[in-house]
């Protein structure tokens, strides 16, 4: 059975962490991501769960960590300025492997930027954004029901492998307004993290089983261990041992490189017999599909290319596409970003054009649509 | 008797791996940690109950050896993970070790507002003066006019006084001690372990590698024989003047109250919450 809902992209974000099994929230109000505190404020106590202002984002990823280390599925949200602050922690997460998600709501900057604006301006920080060298996992949804569908998966991965995970939205998603039929909680499928099978005594908690996750137990479940932001040996302890760090490190990214085939999650649009093809994200995916089907009335050979996933980037699904291509068009409310991987995977197989707006407005149909002519001739 | 009390502590520690231990010979973080398990061992609790949280720092290094739930966290903010925890699991003992570095300067804003908050925490602020592990740097908690690796030539800034800040924050219980009184610092982790709500107790240290080389306080026996002299009871210094009390440490407990903590508010709000459904 499924409900028709009313729900703006905050909200749905909301939904979707409660559907996935989200009992902790800390966070720190911020524009455009606060209605996502809002709401959490409100319906996390009546549920049993704990939601908690802290007093800033490096606390509120602190707590949330913390959470998640003594057994709950946690979250936080932000926007730009905030999630800078949370840099550190995400790396914590990552070389600790405490699942955790992150929703970022982009709005323009740098720094106070235009708070109330959209923008896509913060995705290699959300690849980059911390210190030293890690995978990065950071789902885009493009509308209501989307923020709704990839908070669940965001969860559900961050529980998989391990690991932080973000949802990296836009100002215009975050408050647009959109029908949404809801899944009953029977038909989503949800995602714990693997705990120890044996015994505390024979207990190794960075042991690699073979998947590349080890299990996870909570604390206070008898598993003592030790955790810590230092490089680690299998039993958690600091090591500088080369032996030891290199294949710890290497471990961290291909518990995801591995799989990398399954998550090449993106939607194509008309591009059965594209030539021109467009790839977009966010907000901006939608007014590409709108500038593509005007195209198309129009006669001309383009496609589409939606990234639901932008961090690991879907290179198969890029790559399948520029055999067919003439060229690529990457349109983006930024200097340019997501095009700068569309480039690193090209390879000279095609042309790639780009079209950039940094005024934080939402991206027009008619612009995208001005620029495909243009390349069309 | 020094067996016996060494084999409490070999209860607690680690032996899955054989650690070099990161501590500078003559420091007082050992002697603490000593005091620290014959407490907890005094106390009830079990290893599994234990949550053991740091920050960064020579401080930050103790949960690493000792057998509890132990998290080592990043620098300053131990005290916001430890909150996570403790609202997801109330029932574990949740404990934070940090520097004087790692708790109020870095750390300061989480400070003072988990001291405000009044989560259950017991919140021990090992303090040496000065930053132990990067090499002897300027600390919030560095006497005016110090020489350090950052003021070579003499502190301009006016120290902290952890347990002052601490109780104007709101924290229910504030202590104070020192290594040199091992078997007062002893029995105060033991009060502060009972204590319902954020308890802060502060233990002054001495880190001869960095601070008393430097300040002229010579060694590690020098120096704690300095807290030796210095060191005065709260109750006796209720009775003398500011003047008196100047370069003196109080020892004792200095604020010992009740305030509902974080989590019997939040009891509260859960229950009253559950009535309103009901009631629908
Ligand atoms: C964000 C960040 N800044 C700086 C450091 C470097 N750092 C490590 S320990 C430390 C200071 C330690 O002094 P204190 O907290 O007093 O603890 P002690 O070593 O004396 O026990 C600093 C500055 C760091 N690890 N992280």
């Amino acid at each position: 059975m499924t409900n028709a809902e009313l729900l703006s992209g905050n909200e749905a974000c909301v939904k979707g962490a409660l559907a996935a099994g989200c009992t902790f929230f800390a966070g720190y109000p911020i524009t455009p991501s606060s209605e996502i505190a809002h709401m959490m404020a409100y319906e996390l106590p009546r549920r049993g769960g704990i939601f908690i202002q802290m007093e800033d984002e490096i606390a509120s990823l602190g707590a949330v960590i913390g959470a998640s280390l003594a057994g709950a599925k946690s979250v936080t949200a932000t926007s730009g300025p905030g999630f800078s602050l949370m840099q550190e922690h995400i790396g914590f997460a990552s070389i600790a492997e405490v699942p955790c998600v992150v929703i970022s709501v982009m709005r323009g900057g740098p720094s106070t930027g235009v708070p109330t604006h959209p923008s896509q301006g913060d995705v290699m920080q959300a690849r980059w954004g911390t210190h030293g060298d890690r995978p990065a996992v950071v789902l885009a949804p493009s509308s209501v029901a989307e923020c709704f569908g990839l908070t669940i998966e965001a969860f559900n991965l961050a529980e998989r492998y391990r690991t932080p995970v973000i949802v990296l939205t836009d100002e215009m998603i975050a408050h647009m307004r959109e029908k949404v039929f809801l899944p009953s909680s029977d038909e989503i499928k949800l995602v714990e993290r693997l705990k120890p099978a044996e015994p505390p005594e024979w207990f190794v908690p960075y042991r690699d089983p073979g998947t590349g996750v080890p299990p996870m137990p909570a604390f206070g479940e008898g598993y003592r261990y030790h955790v810590t932001g230092l490089c680690h040996d299998e039993r958690g302890y600091p090591t500088t041992r080369a032996d030891e760090v290199e294949p710890f490190v290497r471990r961290l990214f291909r518990k995801i490189s591995q799989d990398f085939d399954k998550l090449q999650w993106s939607e194509t649009y008309y591009t059965e017999d594209s030539t021109l093809n467009v790839v977009a994200f966010g907000s901006v995916a939608r007014a590409a599909l709108r500038a593509v089907r005007d195209a198309r009335s129009k006669g001309m050979k383009v496609g589409l290319l939606k990234l639901l996933i932008l961090f690991p980037f879907v290179r198969r699904k890029v790559t399948q596409l520029m055999e067919s291509s003439t060229t690529i068009l990457v349109p983006e409310i930024n200097m340019g970003q997501i095009s700068r991987e569309v480039k690193r995977v090209n390879q000279g197989k095609c042309r790639i054009e780009t079209l950039n707006k940094v005024a934080h407005e939402p991206m027009t149909p008619h612009e995208i649509l001005e620029k495909i002519e243009e390349i069309y001739g | 008797m020094a067996e016996g009390r060494q084999r409490i502590i070999h209860k607690y520690l680690r032996t899955t791996k054989l650690f070099p231990s990161i501590w500078c010979p003559g420091c007082g973080i050992g002697i603490f940690l000593g005091a620290f398990l014959r407490a907890i061992d005094k106390s009830g609790y079990t290893k599994d109950e234990i949550v053991l949280v740091s920050g960064i720092g020579c401080t930050g290094r103790i949960p690493t050896y000792v057998d509890f739930n132990t998290l080592h966290t990043t620098h300053g903010r131990a005290l916001i993970f430890a909150t996570g925890i403790k609202l997801v699991k109330p029932e574990l003992k949740v404990i934070v070790v940090m520097g004087d570095g790692d708790a109020v300067a870095i750390g300061g804003n989480h400070f003072i507002h988990a001291a405000r908050r009044n989560v259950e925490i017991t919140c021990i602020v090992i303090n040496n003066s000065i930053y132990g592990m990067t090499g002897g740097q300027l600390a919030p908690t560095t006497p005016l006019g110090l020489e350090t690796t950052t003021s070579p030539h003499g502190n301009l800034e006016p120290s902290f006084d952890i347990c002052r800040l601490a109780e104007a924050a709101g924290s229910v219980f504030v202590a104070r001690s020192a290594v040199y009184h091992v078997g007062h610092m002893e029995r105060l982790v033991g009060k502060a372990l009972k204590k319902k709500g954020f308890s802060l107790l502060e233990i002054i240290s001495q880190c001869p590698v960095h601070y008393g080389r430097r300040a002229g306080m010579g060694s590690a026996v020098e120096m704690m024989k300095w807290q030796m002299e210095n060191a005065i009871t709260e109750e006796k210094a209720r009775k003398l003047s500011e003047e008196e009390l100047r370069d003196k440490i109080r020892i004792g407990v200095l604020v010992d109250k009740e305030t509902p903590t974080y989590q019997e508010r939040l009891d509260t709000l859960q229950e009253s919450l559950k009535e309103k459904a009901g009631a629908l």
